[in-house]
């Protein structure tokens, strides 16, 4: 009875030869799915049977849009300026440079243009991992010159949205982003070029309150998270437990402010159709 | 009385409790009585001359301090008041409505706060929800359609955080407000009058000229949720003040906003005849420089000052 007792104690391994099973190898879904991650990665990172959309990235929308992953990035070296010296827990700066050396991005956008089954487009992707996808001077900027983009080169915008909102290390210069994008959507509406604006989970506060609510077409994911005020903020103020599926795409669909859902595994084909159409 | 104008009002105290001692008692306190009114009068500018952005912050929220309504009213000869935003409700926290000012007409439009508890819950604090910012916009266009100029006075904590607020789309409400006000082709002058806070001040806030007064504030969040979300306590409310740069002087430096309306030492509730003057003053010289310019040049202008804003490394 003693096959399961260590003959020698410790671990015995040296360092070097440890071998260690490469992280993210393994996706587990919330229902508690285990699937490998290349499969997840060929279902455009929505897990088959649950149709749990995953959370990804710039990287990974720009592969299931742009045409074999081809794209030119515009603005990719951008990077936060301090002008307010904002410090907290810590000096903004130093926050800015951990989190660029944490997640591998500039800022929380990457725009890119390419095409897309052919088409060209101009697309703008919001990146969660850096500060919570918050919207400061180098998001709105990089925005408002893709939109540029567009408007010069008379192709469609697309913008997709992920962020908890404003990025209150820029206070007052955060809030004015807000403003500079919905001016540069003003021009684009005006010259009657197409604004599809995918409002992914989640999509809150200053950019709900701006560009993500501006598109022609404002389109979303199932069960993503959308709102102006966060979910806990408006159950503080009511003082009562907020329904079942209040502010999820669905909700807002319900509502008017959604034009359609889509499956992620659809959009690449579902917008050509729709762009193709309005040509 | 707030609690850094305790020193002050404690001098009033003495100063009149000298005044009345002197009267019963027939005694000669002249000499007292002009070294404290010296006294008095050197706290107040120590006092106001050098507040810090919490302390204007607070000015900004005194409770008698003018609102919308009040301007308004005190500026105009005539004014009529409009309701609705033709789809949903009327709005009270949003108020609007046509006004004249030395017989030239302008739409008026803002946040309204109620002065005592029952106008406070009836103006919801000065929150609009989706029905006033469309309220406000449905106004705005008609001001346009009767080319008359847009004077928006804000004055909020924010746009309401409520459960119908969201189902009739109040991200969707403002953004569209912020797209519009940059195509409307009359003049639009914006005044921070009291609180600017976040997209639900920004949503009557695209202007030409965006003016505020001296003891007001505009920025992202309040100094209290900052302080909430980044120090994970409410009491961190001053240095989230400090740090968020949101006072006129800030915002003017960071060329956020265009100009400063002065306030009576002590703040716009210590004489508001005096700042509605001073306010009616802005508003007619820069509709007059507004006006000169044509109306391509106007909206390209209000474009290309929004798009400036914001600092960036490359």
């Amino acid at each position: 009875m003693s096959w399961f007792k260590r003959k020698d104690k410790g671990i015995l391994t040296p360092t070097e030869n440890k071998k260690e099973a490469p992280d993210g190898l393994w996706f587990k879904s919330p229902e508690g799915k285990i699937i490998h991650t290349r499969e997840l990665k060929a279902n455009a990172y929505v897990v088959p049977d649950e149709d749990y959309h995953v959370r990804i990235g710039s990287a990974e929308y720009f592969e299931i849009l742009f045409d074999n992953n081809k794209f030119t990035e515009l603005d990719a070296n951008m990077s936060s300026a301090d002008p307010l010296k904002f410090v907290d827990s810590k000096p903004y700066p130093d926050r800015i440079k951990a989190t660029q050396k944490k997640v591998g991005l500039n800022d929380a956008v990457r725009s890119a243009h390419g095409k897309m089954n052919g088409l060209d487009i101009t697309v703008a992707c919001m990146d969660f991992a850096f500060i919570g996808g918050s919207m400061g001077s180098v998001v709105g900027e990089k925005i408002a010159r893709a939109i540029d983009y567009s408007l010069q080169n008379n192709i469609p915008f697309m913008m997709i949205s992920k962020s908890g909102g404003a990025r209150m290390m820029e206070a007052g210069l955060s809030l004015m982003q807000m403003a500079k994008t919905s001016a540069k959507l003003a021009l684009l509406s005006e010259k009657g070029i197409p604004y599809i604006s995918l409002l992914t989970d989640p999509t809150t506060g200053g950019v709900t309150a701006s560009y993500a609510m501006l598109g022609d077409f404002n389109i979303s994911e199932p069960g993503a998270l959308i709102g102006f005020a966060g979910p806990r903020i408006i159950r503080e103020t009511i003082g009562k437990d907020l329904p079942k599926g209040f502010q999820s795409a669905e909700f807002v669909l319900d509502h008017g402010f959604l034009d359609f859902i889509v499956d992620r595994r659809n959009l690449k084909s579902r917008l050509t159709t729709l762009l193709t159409m309005l040509q | 009385m707030l609690d850094f104008e305790k020193p002050i009002v404690d001098l009033e105290d003495k100063l009149s409790d000298m005044k009345k001692l002197a009267k019963e008692s027939n005694v000669d306190v002249s000499q007292a009585v002009e070294s404290l009114e010296v006294k008095i009068s050197d706290l107040k500018k120590e006092t106001y001359q050098n507040l810090t952005r919490w302390q204007i912050v607070q000015l900004s929220r005194h409770p008698d301090r003018p609102y919308t309504l009040d301007y308004i009213y005190a500026m105009t000869d005539d004014f009529v008041e409009i309701h609705g935003d033709r789809s949903v409700k009327d709005d009270k926290a949003m108020v609007g409505g046509f006004g004249t000012i030395a017989g030239e007409t302008y739409m008026m439009i803002g946040q309204q706060k109620g002065r005592n508890t029952k106008q406070r819950q009836m103006r919801n604090f000065g929150m609009a929800n989706p029905e006033g910012y469309r309220k406000a916009l449905r106004l705005m266009k008609m001001a346009e359609k009767f080319n008359k100029p847009i004077i928006t006075f804000i004055d909020t904590p924010g746009a309401f955080p409520g459960l119908e607020a969201e189902e009739r789309g109040q991200g969707e409400a403002i953004a569209r407000n912020l797209k519009e006000m940059f195509m409307l082709k009359v003049p639009v002058i914006c005044i921070i009058i009291g609180e600017g806070a976040s997209g639900g001040a920004l949503g009557i806030g695209i202007g030409d000229k965006v003016l505020m007064l001296e003891n007001t504030w505009y920025s992202v969040i309040s100094p209290e949720n900052c302080s909430t979300i980044l120090w994970r306590s409410w009491e961190f409310k001053e240095q989230a003040a400090e740090a968020l740069r949101l006072t006129g002087k800030d915002m003017k430096k960071l060329k956020l906003v265009d100009g400063i309306i002065k306030e009576p030492l002590g703040g716009a509730q210590t004489d508001l005849k005096w700042m509605a003057n001073e306010v009616k003053k802005s508003i007619v010289k820069e509709t007059k420089a507004l006006n000169a310019l044509s109306v391509e040049d106007r909206i390209a202008k209000r474009i290309d000052k929004f798009c400036q804003m914001g600092v960036v490394e490359e």
